[in-house]
């Protein structure tokens, strides 16, 4: 299981949890299970393809994993996940 | 047996060793060597000009500051006065104090400017700007030269709402000389939840001037410049000419990609920070030196999906301290010391009280700071201008709240 940061803006699709465990040995992985269980972050994380999308930024333990192996990268139980999206309030 | 001035200056002359200003000089000129020159004189004389790299230290605080500013008893030392009389006896004390490699100059400062070698006039604070500023003059990474730095430098400010509000407020008492502020709005009552520079008798007054009447009332030696227009790709380039750093405090993605991508190509630095009811991000674009805000978020999420806070909402500290933040990174950029957030995104959770921090790269492909997009618009064909921020700029949509109000928040 791999904790999984969700960030407020995120939050009503999840039933307001901020962090959730999730299993899964990669990215991509973590992401489609959370996309399952939680079919309205679906649109909110992927592409039509699958791919995710370019407004949500996704980090392995403070990496940017478009930096790392994108949703190919391989994520241990104590690692931490977190989605970012941009957000512009000021 | 009392001894007359001529004993003890013959005693002086025969303890320590002297060097010609021409010596001095080529001594600071041999990168190799590790040399510190003080200056023994008065205030009011160094005040008057100086050798260039000095530090200075009064003849009457010698013993009490010698060793702030020298530590190592062995570090090599060139002391100066005016004529090579003070620096004699203060190098006297110092080899008492243990000082094992300590020099006068011969001739002092008087001598050194006939030869005609470089000097120059120190950076001078009025009275009342010292006694302003005497918490600033007390840290030596800010002192004299660096609150003179920041009475020289110019700020702009985008938004005079919950970000640029305090973040105005603590640079205007800082001393920054110059503070732009881009807003076309006016104060609403639902601003001064968050929005303190503004005030209840300012309702349906110009933010410009709201904010122009409040900074100057705290720091006269403010000169704060109104832009009163809406940030657009337009004017972008016009308005941030002559501005050292910008803070970027807009409440719509628009605002904050034409500013981005108009900033990078003028290489000038914004301190970046954002707000979502109890969560801030923060980081600084330095243009080529760390990503841009492109790299770290190449397109704009839905509007669905980020709600500025006249919708979503958000706790008014939140903006006070991402605001104040951001006007920390703008002091250490114009001063030129610490780390700058560059590379590096700080998010803020008031809810668990606790800061994070992400690491932030370039993106090579970066149709803004990538070095092709740097090729692309030397030849007139910017690569971003076709998307978000450019010639044709995207909008949010209606489903949430116009521009205007977006932008008001």
């Amino acid at each position: 299981m791999t904790a999984v940061r969700i960030p407020a803006v995120l939050r009503p699709a999840v039933g307001g949890e901020k962090e959730l465990d999730i299993d899964g040995a990669t990215v991509g992985e973590v992401v489609n299970t959370l996309a399952e269980r939680f079919p309205s972050l679906r649109d909110q994380l992927l592409t039509g393809d699958g791919q995710l999308n370019r407004f949500v930024n996704v980090y392995v333990n403070g990496q940017d994993v478009r930096y790392l192996d994108g949703l190919g990268t391989k994520v241990e139980p104590r690692d931490e996940v977190r989605l970012l999206p941009a957000m512009a309030g000021g | 047996m009392p001894k007359s001035y001529a004993d003890l200056l013959r005693e002086a002359r025969a303890t320590v060793p002297e060097v010609t200003p021409a010596e001095v000089a080529q001594i600071r000129e041999t990168p190799s060597t590790n040399v510190t020159v003080v200056d023994v004189r008065e205030a009011s004389e160094w005040e008057q000009g100086h050798l260039p790299g000095a530090q200075h230290i009064s003849k009457s605080y010698l013993e009490q500051q010698i060793e702030g500013v020298v530590p190592d008893r062995d570090r090599s030392v060139v002391l100066y006065c005016a004529g090579g009389v003070r620096s004699l006896f203060a190098a006297q004390t110092l080899r008492e104090m243990g000082y094992s490699d300590v020099r006068s100059m011969s001739g002092g400062f008087q001598a050194w400017k006939t030869q005609g070698l470089p000097w120059k006039m120190p950076a001078v604070l009025r009275p009342d700007q010292k006694q302003r500023y005497s918490r600033h003059l007390l840290i030596p990474e800010v002192g004299i030269d660096g609150q003179a730095k920041l009475l020289d430098s110019k700020v702009l400010l985008i938004g005079a709402g919950g970000l640029g509000s305090p973040a105005a407020l603590y640079l205007a008492a800082a001393g920054v000389g110059t503070i732009g502020i881009v807003d076309f709005d006016v104060v609403d009552a639902s601003n001064l939840q968050r929005q303190v520079i503004h005030t209840t008798d300012r309702i349906g007054e110009k933010k410009v001037e709201s904010a122009r009447r409040t900074l100057t009332a705290l720091n006269p030696d403010v000169t704060v410049v109104a832009h009163e227009e809406m940030l657009v790709a337009d004017n972008v380039e016009r308005i941030i000419a002559g501005y050292d750093v910008v803070l970027d405090g807009t409440d719509t993605f628009e605002t904050r990609y034409i500013l981005n991508d108009a900033a990078v190509a003028a290489n000038v630095a914004v301190v970046h920070a954002s707000v979502f009811r109890f969560e801030g991000q923060l980081t600084v674009f330095q243009p080529y030196e760390g990503p841009c805000y492109r790299c770290l978020y190449p397109t704009p999420p839905p509007p669905e999906l980020a709600p500025g806070c006249s919708v979503a909402g958000v706790l008014g500290v939140v903006p006070g301290i991402m605001g104040l933040l951001q006007a920390n990174e703008t002091l250490k950029l114009l001063l030129g010391i610490g780390d700058t957030l560059a590379g590096r995104l700080l998010l803020f959770d008031a809810l668990d009280g606790a800061f994070s921090e992400l690491k932030l790269k370039r993106d090579p492909a970066c149709p803004v700071c990538s070095d092709a997009a740097v090729e692309a618009r030397k030849a007139g064909r910017p690569l971003a201008a076709a998307s978000v921020g450019g010639e044709t700029p995207f909008v949010l949509g209606g489903s949430l709240a116009s521009p205007a109000e977006e932008a008001r928040a």
